[in-house]
């Protein structure tokens, strides 16, 4: 169990996380949608750790349940 | 000019059972002269077993029907004395190309490993397939092996009882009874036989149209062989397209049309030729030769054995057409069933073997379901988010090979291995795990011909650099042995597929060339006990 990393890992998290919301800027909620899609896609191949792929999905299904 | 799909091969004539005074019993009869029927009156008569096929119709099928037809069942041909005649006739491919919207996002190459004696794809229209099995037939008649092929004959009435089942058939000159000792039922996806006997047939069905032609071109017009396959493209937006090469020019086009469409008004030629033009071009030159719409489904029976009726092919399951698991399938359960249904018939094993053609083909026919709805759900998005998810990986995969591999137009028919079947024995360490036991034998260069070539037809053992007796009686199964290295020159694909680790293999072979078990080294009991497991003992 738990091979998906849930503790902090990204160096400067606000930077990210103003660089995610910038990305959409201007996108309509279709066009938004669509990036949110191929970022997925993009990272889970990074991933590539079927396993913790999983248990991302389950995470991301359930945001109030710890893991 | 007359098409061979338009000439009766197998016209309605008298059967002297018609007169005879009491019904007459026959070993096995075949119900269906499709490509799984003719297939299993081949394989019956090359097991000696006197066979009667029946079928409604004289002809072969009408219009191209499935055209792809899979390695696995070209070897499968080889063994029935067919191979041949359909490689030769058959377009071979292997590039594929993938569009979306306006572009060609990529190319793959099925790229056929080498080593092998056939290709990993031929191009075949049904009609020239049933044909070839139907000359096949004839020329196993003529060797005087005992196969009663009758047209124009309709089974309206199935009734089983203990030791056999009572058919009644109808003719254009009136009905008659006869009896099988054992019936194997190969009537298609609608099976009348399957329906008189009110036996279940659940799954789901895919709510969508669509529209398969058959077009001549000329040879001065033509794409290059490949197949092609378009999402969402400009000539049938918000749709999915395909177009492959068969033999004689034709090319096979599919177009999806989606589900609230009126049947008969899509395929009237003034619908139809307008939407060819829109995909082919205005001025392309094309004529016609066959239309059909058509809606699937993905489900099967529950079991495919009933006593003494046995269900094969699209009478048993149904999947989706992208993968061409269809017709290739079918021919594997007959591959499967044909050798156990003769060890039965003969007292050789005991009849549950045939309960592990229900364990395996059952295996086969839901890794077929799973793979062509994973498909159709690729190709027809059933939610928004997955419309989203479907475009973001056609997206992406024009740059990024990483998405590549998730785009499905069809997870192409590979043979299934029977993993878990009670009929597997012993693996053995180190050994390559696409040769372990339930596996059907891979190809490979051997001196003097192909691997493939040697085997089938009854039990084996195939020894790599290891010492067995030429000849085994178990109980009353002859096993012959294969004797082959894998040292020197030429070796390597040997080692490869049979060896990995290991210095030297003994195979145990079903009849059916798939591996059954496999040992470092020959070991009698150990054979012995592996034999009376793979016939059901």
């Amino acid at each position: 169990m738990a091979r998906l990393n849930t503790a902090p890992n990204i160096a400067n998290p606000d930077d990210f996380y103003a660089e995610l919301i910038a990305a959409h800027e201007g996108l309509s909620k279709a066009e938004s949608d669509a990036l949110n899609a191929r970022l997925i896609l993009l990272l889970a191949n990074h991933v590539g750790d079927r396993e913790a792929l999983t248990e991302a999905l389950a995470a991301a299904r359930t945001p109030r349940t710890k893991t | 000019m007359v098409k061979i799909f338009e000439v009766p091969l197998y016209p309605y004539r008298r059967s002297a059972d018609q007169d005879a005074t009491a019904p007459p019993i026959h070993p096995v009869v075949v119900i269906g002269a499709g490509p799984v029927g003719l297939v299993a009156a081949v394989d019956l008569a090359m097991h000696n077993i006197p066979v009667v096929v029946v079928d409604e119709n004289e002809k072969v099928s009408w219009g191209s029907r499935a055209i792809c037809f899979a390695k696995r069942q070209l070897e499968i041909f080889d063994r029935l004395g067919c191979g041949d005649v359909m490689t030769d006739k058959g377009v071979v491919w292997s590039l594929g190309k993938v569009f979306f919207h306006e572009r060609q996002v990529f190319e793959f190459n099925l790229l056929p490993e080498a080593g092998h004696k056939r290709p990993a794809f031929i191009n075949l229209q049904q009609y020239y397939l049933e044909q070839y099995l139907v000359e096949r037939i004839r020329a196993l008649q003529a060797e005087g092996k005992s196969i009663d092929l009758r047209g124009g004959s309709r089974v309206v009435a199935v009734e089983p009882c203990d030791s056999d089942v009572r058919l009644t058939v109808e003719t254009p000159a009136g009905a008659y009874d006869m009896r099988a000792e054992w019936l194997i039922v190969c009537d298609g996806a609608a099976s009348p036989v399957r329906n008189l006997l009110g036996l279940d047939f659940v799954g789901r069905v895919f709510e969508d149209n669509f529209l398969i032609a058959d077009v001549v071109m000329p040879d001065s017009l033509q794409f290059p062989v490949e197949r092609r396959f378009w999402f969402d493209p400009p000539f049938n937006r918000g749709q999915s397209a395909l177009l492959h090469k068969q033999p004689d020019n034709v090319w096979r086009i599919d177009l999806q049309l989606g589900w609230n469409i009126d049947k008969k008004e899509e395929s009237k030629p003034e619908k139809v030729i307008p939407r060819l033009k829109a995909f082919l071009g205005e001025d392309t030159q094309f004529e016609l030769e066959w239309v059909s719409i058509y809606t699937f489904q993905c489900r099967r029976m529950e079991k495919f054995r009933h006593g003494r009726i046995l269900f094969a092919g699209d009478s048993a399951h149904q999947v989706s057409p992208f993968g061409a698991r269809g017709a290739n399938s079918g021919i594997q359960d007959i591959d499967n069933l044909v050798w156990k249904l003769k060890l039965v018939m003969d007292g050789a094993a005991p009849t549950r073997l045939l309960d592990s053609y229900d364990f395996e083909r059952i295996h086969g026919a839901d890794e077929n379901i799973l793979n062509s709805t994973r498909s159709t759900d690729f190709i027809t998005p059933k939610s928004e988010i997955s419309r989203l998810f479907r475009d973001a990986v056609l997206d992406l995969s024009e740059h990024h090979p990483a998405t590549r591999s998730m785009v499905n137009s069809g997870r192409l028919s590979v043979p299934c291995t029977y993993d878990g079947s009670p009929l597997n024995g012993p693996d053995c360490i180190g050994m390559p795990t696409r040769t372990r036991p339930g596996s059907p034998a891979v190809d490979a260069p051997i001196s003097k011909g192909w691997l493939l070539d040697r085997l089938g037809g009854g039990f084996q053992l195939i020894t790599i650099d290891a010492d067995a007796p030429e000849r085994l009686l178990v109980g009353d199964i002859e096993v012959a042995r294969l004797a082959l290295s894998a040292r020197g020159e030429g070796g390597e694909t040997l080692r490869a597929r049979y060896l990995g680790s290991c210095d030297s293999a003994v195979y145990l072979m079903r009849p059916d060339q798939h591996i059954a078990a496999r040992w470092e080294a020959f070991d009698l009991r150990e054979t012995e006990s592996a034999v009376a497991r793979a016939i059901g003992r």
